[in-house]
């Protein structure tokens, strides 16, 4: 195998991206993806069975495509990897079998991936023909989509990252599809209210903060349980009181300004206890990642606060912060190249998986 | 002619058979379990490739199980061999899963005439279909498949691990009761099928129920 600019097809399943990958060492060939976002549109969120049904018809189709688009051949591949978790278990189950037929038809080796550490990964691919960066050492990752809310410290992406912080309910692009439907504002919620937010006034109402008071929080010291942690849910059960408020009043209901507060309120809690976590790691870098690192709002508020705190944000391109193939096959690279050996096909999706599982193991 | 068949509607199985073994069967594997699907199904047909020094260029055509089966089981299979056909380029063929155990039936001594095959559906219901045997002839699917409760099924003698969890309800065969569809009959019977010039269905599955996902209605307005 070719382990200085090895070519690995990466496959995504996790959720409602059908994505296949391929880079050879950190330069992106293609980065393919077929998504079953409209077919969620009319539940107002993604419908886990109706996700695993799309990646079965849309796998094989996405494959061809990319093989085709990136201009090689499945037998000059050096290494598959796949989405093993955390997701969906019956939408990740569609690409891990996939994938393991893939590595069976073909003899290649294929390494099962931690979806989290990908999103991270594509921090490693060159753009615009600039030399690979390097990941900072104390690197942070903050994570926002409609899957997840995480913030991961990276002291190593091929075997040493640590779970800071996650949201203990809802992801918040969940909360944004939720609090969209209450206002009557479609799906997907993030593009939606993020538009609408602009009209509106932040401040005309002033909603919760979950997990920020002191009992979770704690002090630097004596972290409490829950101080780098999020939680959506009060805040999504908070809109729809307002909303019901002003029914019950007889009023209009004011969209642009609740959708602007509870944004607010998102984005607030998001960035301000992400920018803790780094700085009481000592973290100098933060990557942001995920679906929700296109809410301009959230962008906006991060950077101001990384950047007084002496943090430098980075953003890679939008749809490679949306779930794809080429983050999977990002890190699929990175771990080829350190020696990483591969997973075999007798692994088992895991719905869970823990961000200290970069690939599983033999 | 060698085929390989994959089944995953009930429990995970794969068959290489050929016309020209004795038998039709080549090699073949199944699991007892219906939940580990991901994790068995791709080591068990590379073992049994392997055993049987078999490449994918050697393969003429691959046939899969589309079902009924629970879905996520189901889909396991069928992503295995679509995504196998791909790489291999050789043509894929579906088959309904429960003519693996029609075909079981009609080559015992328990065959009769007219028979139903019935499966587990859980949430206590069974897929089921209803056949028709003739004296050296495959079985014939006349009904079905459908899901729904044992008790409304045909008065019939039924067979399968489905007959057998409903036994006080259906008239099911004890040697049969505990009997899943097997890639190893679906393998053989569509060997006999396109011998006789027979037509084999596509890849698409037969999920039967609709996805439970329900469209969210108006938001109640406060009073
Ligand atoms: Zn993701």
């Amino acid at each position: 195998m070719n382990r200085s600019q090895p070519l690995v097809l990466g496959i995504e399943s996790s959720c409602d991206e059908t994505g296949v990958g391929i880079v050879r060492g950190t330069t992106l060939l293609t980065n393919t993806v077929s998504s079953s976002m409209d077919e969620h549109v009319r539940f107002g969120g993604v419908i886990p069975e109706i996700a695993s049904r799309a990646h079965l018809d849309a796998f094989v189709p996405t494959l061809e495509q990319a093989l085709s688009d990136a201009g090689v051949s499945l037998d000059e591949v050096d290494a598959i990897a796949v989405t093993s978790g955390p997701g969906l278990a019956g939408a990740l189950m569609v690409g891990v079998c996939a994938a393991k037929a893939l590595a069976v038809a073909t003899g290649k080796p294929l390494y099962a991936i931690n979806h989290l550490v990908a999103h991270v990964g594509v921090g490693l691919l060159e753009s615009n023909g600039n030399e690979a960066p390097q990941l900072p050492e104390n690197l942070g990752a903050l994570l926002v989509s409609g899957g997840h809310t995480e913030i991961l410290r990276i002291n190593s992406i091929t075997d040493d990252v640590v779970l800071l912080g996650s949201t203990i309910d809802d992801a918040a692009g969940e909360a944004y599809d939720k609090v969209a439907r209450i206002l009557g504002l479609g799906y997907p919620g993030g593009p939606a209210i993020d538009k609408v937010a602009r009209t509106g006034n932040p401040k005309s109402i002033r909603f919760p903060r979950g997990l920020s008071q002191p009992k979770y929080m704690g002090t630097a010291e004596e972290p409490g349980k829950h101080r780098y942690d999020w939680s959506f849910s009060g805040l999504k059960t908070a809109v729809a009181r307002c909303v019901e408020q002003f029914e019950a009043r007889g009023e209009d209901i004011p969209v642009a300004d609740i959708a602007a507060a509870f944004q607010e309120a998102v984005v607030d809690i998001i960035s301000s206890k992400a920018v803790l976590a780094c700085r009481e790691h000592g973290i100098k870098d933060v990557l942001l990642g995920g679906g929700v690192a296109a809410n301009s709002r959230l962008r906006e508020l991060t950077g101001q606060r990384c950047a007084s705190a002496g943090i430098r944000l980075h953003v890679p391109p939008l749809d490679l912060c949306t779930d794809n193939g080429a983050m999977v096959a990002a890190l699929g690279a990175q771990l080829v190249m350190a020696g990483v050996a591969p997973s075999g096909i007798g692994f088992a999706p895991d719905s869970s998986m823990p961000v200290t599982s970069v690939s599983l193991p033999a | 002619m060698l085929i390989l068949a994959i089944d995953t509607s009930a429990v995970a199985s794969a068959a290489l058979v050929s016309d020209d073994a004795l038998e039709g069967v080549v090699a073949s594997f199944s699991t007892e379990d219906t939940r580990s699907h991901a994790e068995v199904l791709a080591p068990g047909i590379a073992e049994m490739l392997a055993e049987a020094g078999v490449t994918g260029q050697d393969i003429d055509a691959l046939v899969v199980g589309v079902g009924p089966g629970p879905f996520t089981g189901l889909r396991s299979g069928i992503a295995t061999a679509r995504t196998l056909s791909f790489v291999w380029g050789k043509p894929l063929h579906g088959l309904m899963s429960l003519d693996a155990v029609a075909l079981e039936v009609a080559e015992s001594t328990a065959a009769v005439p007219e028979f139903l095959v019935v499966t587990d559906a859980r949430r206590k219901e069974v897929y089921w279909a209803r056949y028709s045997l003739a004296e050296g002839k495959l079985p014939r699917l006349e009904d079905g498949p459908h899901v729904g409760f044992a008790a409304d099924l045909p008065d019939l003698p039924a067979f399968g691990a489905g007959a057998g969890l409903y036994a006080d309800t259906l008239r099911a065969d004890p040697e049969f009761a505990q009997e899943q569809p097997d890639a190893l009959y679906l393998g053989q019977f569509a060997l006999a099928r396109l011998a006789s010039g027979n037509g084999l269905l596509d890849s698409t599955p037969l999920y039967l129920r609709e996805s439970d996902a329900q469209v969210p209605g108006p938001r109640k307005r406060a009073l």
